[in-house]
């Protein structure tokens, strides 16, 4: 255990006082709010930080599946409506996110990959499309790239400063096999926030698997074990856990001051604040701004433009799994172990704007069963189970179109367990993300009967792990919901600090943005507060 | 050994229990009204012989009778088939039933009106008819909701849980130590990948 996460467990860091308003409040402690957290207080800049998850450590994580998705996922109520399958298969959990100190960081694979330019400029490169709100982000790779670099370094991502990839394992031999011998040229064990060999304080990965279920060893980057106990260690940060915000307040000129929350007791207290930064995943986070209304802002914090919770992204998704004569074992080591990235090009040529990846992925028995074919049963669906340990998988992972339809709503009817609306998720793919999965199963069917599979068996969606853009970031107030910082455009000291703020889902696992978003946030915020600006 | 199995299992020797009922406690049956026990004895080919003390396994239900345990076992057996699979296994899919009408009763009635009607079609123990007209009953009841109760409960705990580990060949936790040292990357009957599309493995701890 490293010195970091004893302290973590032993105290959650400095006290500070309801009624004091120097603090900045970050909501949520996962890879947006753990790092603008730990950057804010190494700057010396006092933070709260409050989760509304238990803290479990490292020797909390389980092997048991469904015993783990007890213990960190996001099980508060929600719903889903709209033409998605997930909504069919999984009415009340359209997101498999986190509920725990660390969010969905402590759940992620580690595929830590960077946004390509032209998908900073959707717009521009996509041109208009029917029935999609794309926006060119207001920001480029060249002001990007320092902090990406910041980011990688942080995180330890391999195939970055020097750092080797991790060895393959088998499900990764498989994928090779096939990608190769369909003409895939870009094809290797991937850019991962998965030690390769020991940094940080951390150890290189011992192949466990289990990668959803948190990462015992801690090879795999958590604000769990690294940023949250850096940012305790400055004396600037305090985590309180179980701490589950009800709503953000405003003073009568219209500035965030304070955030009103429920402790581990379920007592209502009030927070005081200079700044509030929200990362609680684009569900919560919009629901939040939405369930903050209030007589100036009676459509919710940061909406005069009507933007919050509209364009809802998910990655276009779906997964191919395919049996051989012999065995492959994949839950043999890490869960995402190699990625093709040939199609994540732009090549309208192929039917559809913007590219995907194909990723490795593995699920142990129980989720495999509950997640092949959701509502199957019977002889087909027993001959694939029967097959469990002569199976690869892969995860496709595409862009999807952002669209002012596809979004988070508040529920009329139904409470959580403070009495507070809950999120509704409403999703239909559009023609593009349509085309692109088809796409996407095509070539990995290819690619696996390429590697002489017996059967190929396409895959729903999952639950949505990679939620973004409720909150995106526009040039233009009338656009978005934040400026080029994650700052809401109609109040100064509100800023919204997770995949929310993304303006449009590009092809890429989104927690390497997110983070580096975190980073330059950090900075700015740091600055505006010097200055007085806010 | 680790926790194996959370069905109570008997603790006859292996050998004796094909003479010999399990130990279990009948007293216990005949007191609590409307309850049931479903009995069994592991294939001695059955890999999962290894992981019990006993091959005679016992399970004691608190909500479901006997009669209504063995249809919903063999129900259970129709609707995730798979031959080879031993009845221990679909007990625990009963065994998670009954734990779950134990707080629902609208679910306890809905298992035992299911239960009473298959009976009803089969003219007596439904669990006994031929699997050809089982499965033609259970394609007549895909999509109620007494079907989709026990479906949900059965992808659910018949996949989730050591013996279906051992059965169908998942490390579960035997990999809680990582695979590193293990056989991560033990498949070769596939090409190895070039070093620039993998990376070196640790050699230190």
């Amino acid at each position: 255990m490293t010195q970091a996460q004893t302290q973590l467990e032993a105290q959650h860091g400095a006290k500070f006082a309801l009624d004091d308003d120097h603090v900045v409040v970050i909501i949520g402690s996962g890879a947006g709010g753990g790092t603008l957290a730990n950057e804010l207080a190494q700057k010396g800049v006092d933070v709260v930080v409050l989760e509304a998850g238990k803290l479990h450590t490292r020797q909390d994580f389980l092997t048991d599946e469904w015993g783990s998705f007890q213990q960190l996922a996001w099980l508060d109520k929600r719903t889903a409506s709209g033409s998605w399958r997930v909504a069919k298969d999984f009415p009340n959990l359209p997101a498999w996110i986190c509920k725990t100190v660390g969010g969905t960081s402590v759940h992620w694979a580690g595929a830590s990959l960077r946004i390509r330019p032209h998908e900073l400029k959707a717009r521009t490169t996509y041109g208009q499309l029917a029935d999609a709100t794309l926006l060119d982000w207001p920001l480029t790779r060249e002001e990007l790239d320092p902090y990406y670099d910041r980011a990688e370094k942080k995180m330890g991502v391999t195939r970055t400063n020097g750092w080797p990839g991790l060895p393959v394992n088998n499900n990764f031999k498989v994928m090779y096999a096939g990608a190769t011998k369909i003409g895939y040229k870009q094809c290797n064990t991937g850019r991962m926030a998965i030690n390769s060999v020991a940094h940080d304080g951390r150890t290189h990965c011992f192949q466990r698997g289990f990668c959803f279920q948190g990462c015992r060893f801690g090879a795999k980057w958590s604000t769990l074990y690294t940023e949250l106990p850096s940012a305790v260690a400055t004396g600037h940060a305090e985590l309180r856990t179980e701490a589950h915000v009800a709503r953000i307040e405003h003073d009568a000129q219209g500035r965030v001051n304070a955030v009103l929350y429920y402790d581990a007791d379920g007592k209502l207290q009030r927070q005081k604040a200079r700044v509030v930064a929200v990362a609680g995943n684009s569900i919560e986070t919009p629901r939040l701004l939405l369930n903050s209304h209030s007589g100036k802002f009676a459509k919710g914090l940061a909406n005069s433009s009507d933007q919050v919770g509209r364009n809802y992204m998910r990655h276009t998704t779906g997964s191919v799994y395919a049996t051989f004569e012999h065995k492959v074992d994949m839950f043999k080591g890490t869960t995402m172990a190699g990625i093709v990235e040939d199609e994540a090009r732009h090549d309208p040529s192929r039917g559809f704007v913007g590219g995907y990846h194909l990723e490795t992925i593995s699920l142990g028995l129980p989720f495999y069963a509950a997640f092949l074919n959701p509502g199957a049963w019977g002889a087909q669906f027993t001959a694939a189970m029967d097959q469990y340990t002569h199976t690869a998988g892969l995860w496709i992972v595409g862009e999807d179109m952002p669209r002012a339809t596809n979004r988070i709503t508040l529920n009329q009817t139904l409470k959580d367990q403070h009495g507070l609306p809950v999120a509704d998720v409403h999703f239909d793919d559009h023609p593009n993300d349509e085309a692109m999965r088809e796409h996407g199963f095509k070539q990995s069917e290819a690619l696996y009967k390429a590697a002489d599979a017996r059967q190929v068996y396409r895959v729903p969606p999952y639950p949505s792990t990679h939620n973004l853009g409720t909150s995106r970031m526009s040039e233009r107030p009338e656009d978005g919901v934040v400026n080029k910082h994650g700052q809401a455009h109609d109040i100064p000291n509100l800023f919204v600090s997770d995949g929310s703020q993304f303006t449009t889902g590009a092809a890429e696992n989104p927690t390497l943005t997110i983070v580096t978003l975190a980073i330059r946030q950090a900075e700015y915020i740091a600055g505006q507060m010097q200055q007085r600006a806010i | 050994m680790k926790q194996a199995t959370t069905i109570p299992l008997a603790v006859e020797s292996a050998g004796r229990a094909a003479h010999t009922a399990p130990s279990i406690k009948l007293t216990r049956r005949e007191l609590l009204k409307g309850t049931g026990v479903l009995l069994g004895t592991l294939a001695i080919s059955s890999p999962l012989a290894m992981l019990a003390p006993s091959r005679a396994w016992a399970l004691e239900m608190t909500e479901l009778t006997t009669r209504q345990g063995t249809v919903l076992l063999a129900l259970t057996r129709r609707i995730y088939p798979h031959p080879s699979l031993d009845d221990a296994v679909y007990a625990l899919v009963v065994k998670a039933l009954d734990k779950k009408a134990a707080t629902d009763k609208n679910l306890r009635a809905m298992l035992a009106d299911g239960v009473k009607k298959l009976d009803a079609q089969a003219h007596g123990d439904w669990a006994k008819l031929p699997a050809a007209k089982q499965d033609s009953d259970v394609a007549a009841l895909a999509g109620s909701p007494f079907f989709e109760q026990v479906r949900s409960t059965a992808v659910v705990a018949l996949y989730s849980n050591p013996l279906a580990y051992a059965h169908f060949g998942y490390g579960a936790s035997e990999g809680d130590g990582g695979y590193l040292h293990k056989g991560f990357d033990d498949l070769t009957w596939l090409p190895e990948p070039p070093a620039a599309a993998s990376g070196p493995v640790p050699s230190d701890n």
